[in-house]
């Protein structure tokens, strides 16, 4: 019988602790799948950030650390300047990412250190109970914006995709969706061009993951992937906010 | 006899991490430290190092932590405001283990402060500083030969209790100029360090991380991180003793101001006064034995801090109640004269003074 569908040898055997449906375990399944196609398992260092995703290393079959809330670009810095050749990346939420660590991702995006960072938008701070997030939506219900998200309070939701092209240091900026498999085959071709890229040293890659929470935003879990559709997408937009094509630094 | 080269502290400490080994700097310009930045950015290209000059002193320390979890010897320095935004890096690294030396060029604080020599960091310094159940490593120089030297030095007990080490000294010695050898003899070898992030190449996946969850996990790891602290007061003491067996009084004093205590000392020796001194040179592991023997036999003690009264709580806690105990202290920029310090002395010899 012909095998179509295996687990990547950079994941682990293992139960993870996510809910049931989480899609973190496919950006988790994603990234694995990355590093197995190019074959860099034994060169890989990751950085997971604190947030749901923190148990990282737990699940992966390769080396990490755990850094600081919101500092796993600066501790892949550290790491990446002493192993060049490996390849390092971080794993963060949009609480972490967005918010806490938003200097420290500008900037490492702006030394255009070569490393990846995956980047998990699910509207809210999930390992913390659903409190409101940088990128929660105008008018959406969290555990610390009862009312609905009022911008007058609460500022915009934070486009980071778009903000960090705007960066020379960055080599690839990407917004992909996970909720439902055409997007997740979408989101995997990211991740590998992500990890493609910094193997040709070419600056910071970056790819968003929309990501339904459906745990913290009270729902079931297909309703999740259907509001990741129709209220997260249009305010996210999907696409690629920039694509360096050759090692054209300035 | 080695030759001897003029060097400022700053420069001989910068001088001393390289001869230590140590190719990683990560800092963010902040006075009285930034001729440590600014020599190492010229230094350590030359010799295969990276320097970056960080966003921030949240970043460097991260970056630090990144490059010793990677296996590197590195370092960072700061002052005051840039040392309080390490601590919950500095945290983290006591947490997974990870050696690496950071530099505090103290400032006089609380707030903004100012750039003048104070020992106002002692606490935040010899107490872990951030959050948890842990001490860093502290060694305090007294001269640029050690800015020297305990750069070395720090590197070693660093790596050996895999703790991050720190240096505390202040503007003035990072200042001034002396004559310093530079010894020959780096530091000894890093140990090796089979714990490192360099990819899971011929070996299972290893992680480093702080977060245990289960049952009695974080307590097991904080009494293992205890055993390496009781060893440190064990093993790697350091001080300075001197006329310990038949003083009047004897002084305890670091840094900066144990260099004017020492002129006070001859001040009052011309006058008859016999005066003894401990200088401890680790702040953590604190020389208290050596502080609890003396003071069995010499019954009064001084204390001179240029703070309002720190180290003298760690030398209270290392004698018995019934030991007469002075302290003398100037902060905000104060430096005691030797003057002061041997109206002090008198002071302290003189009943009335308690
Ligand atoms: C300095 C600091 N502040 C606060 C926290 C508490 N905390 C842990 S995870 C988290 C937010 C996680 O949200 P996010 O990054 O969006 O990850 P998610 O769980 O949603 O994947 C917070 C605030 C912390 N660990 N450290
Ligand atoms: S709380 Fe939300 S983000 Fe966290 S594991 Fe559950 S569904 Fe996933
Ligand atoms: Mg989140």
């Amino acid at each position: 019988m012909k095998k179509v569908f295996s687990r990547p040898k950079s994941l682990v055997d293992c139960q993870t602790h996510f809910c049931p449906g989480c899609t973190h375990g496919t950006a988790h399944r994603l990234v694995a799948d990355a590093i197995d196609h190019f074959g860099v398992r034994e060169k890989t260092i990751g950085v997971s950030g604190v947030g749901c995703a923190v148990f990282m290393y737990d699940y992966f079959a390769f080396d990490a650390i755990e850094a600081p809330h919101g500092r796993a670009p600066a501790v892949a810095t550290g790491i990446k300047r002493v192993h060049p050749d490996k390849i390092v990346f971080t794993y963060q939420g949009d609480g972490d990412l967005a918010s806490i660590g938003t200097s420290e991702i500008i900037h490492t995006a702006n030394r255009g250190e070569s490393i990846t960072v995956i980047f998990i938008n699910n509207t809210v701070y999930g390992m913390t109970g659903g409190q409101m997030a940088p990128t929660t939506l105008l008018g959406q219900k969290t555990t610390t914006t009862p009312y609905g998200r009022n911008f007058r309070n609460d500022g915009y939701p934070i486009r980071m995709a778009e903000m960090l092209a705007t960066l020379e240091g960055v080599a690839y900026s990407t917004r992909v969706s996970m909720h439902n498999a055409k997007e997740v085959l979408k989101a995997k071709k990211a991740v590998r061009k992500a990890f493609e890229m910094q193997i040709a040293d070419m600056g910071l890659t970056f790819v968003e993951l929309l990501s339904a929470c459906h745990t913290n935003w009270r729902v079931k879990p297909l309703e999740g992937q259907k509001r990741v559709e129709e209220e997260m997408i249009p305010y996210f937009t999907l696409g690629v906010f920039k694509e360096r094509k050759e090692k054209d630094f300035l | 006899m080695a030759e001897k080269t003029l060097l400022k502290g700053n420069i001989a400490l910068a001088q001393g991490a390289i001869a230590a080994g140590c190719r990683y700097y990560f800092g963010y310009p902040i006075t009285p430290q930034n001729d440590i930045p600014e020599y190492l950015s010229a230094e350590l290209p030359k010799i295969g190092g990276t320097f970056i000059q960080a966003e921030s002193e949240l970043a460097s320390i991260n970056m630090v932590m990144g490059a010793s979890a990677a296996g590197a010897r590195v370092m960072t320095s700061s002052s005051g405001p840039g040392i309080s935004l390490m601590q919950e890096g500095m945290s983290y690294m006591a947490g997974s283990e990870l050696p690496a030396l950071v530099v505090n060029v103290m400032r006089v604080g609380p707030g903004l402060g100012g750039i003048a020599p104070t020992q106002g960091d002692y606490f935040q310094a010899t107490r872990g500083g951030g959050h948890g159940d842990y001490f860093n490593i502290v060694l305090a120089p007294a001269s640029v030969q050690e800015m020297f030297g305990l750069a070395i030095k720090a590197f070693d007990l660093s790596d050996k209790y895999r703790n991050p080490a720190m240096i505390l000294c202040d503007a003035v010695l990072g200042q001034m100029k002396e004559p310093v050898i530079l010894e020959e003899r780096g530091a000894e070898a890093p140990p090796a360090r089979p714990w490192a992030l360099t990819g899971a190449k011929g070996r299972k996946p290893q992680f480093l991380k702080t977060l245990y969850l289960s049952d009695g996990e974080q307590e097991a790891h904080n009494l293992e991180l205890k055993g390496k602290y009781d060893l440190l007061r064990k093993e790697d003491v350091l001080f300075e003793g001197k006329g310990l067996d038949d003083s009047e009084v004897v002084i305890v004093a670091f840094g900066t101001v144990s260099r004017i205590v020492k002129t006070a000392i001859q001040m009052a020796g011309d006058e008859g006064i016999r005066v003894g001194l401990i200088r401890p040179i680790t702040l953590f592991p604190f020389p208290a034995e050596v502080v609890r023997r003396t003071a069995k036999k010499i019954r009064r003690v001084l204390v001179v801090e240029m703070n309002t009264g720190q180290m003298v709580e760690d030398v209270r806690l290392s004698i018995e109640d019934k030991v007469k105990l002075r302290f003398y202290g100037r902060p905000g920029g104060g430096i005691p004269t030797p003057e002061d310090v041997l109206r002090e002395i008198k002071v302290t010899l003189d009943e009335k003074g308690f």
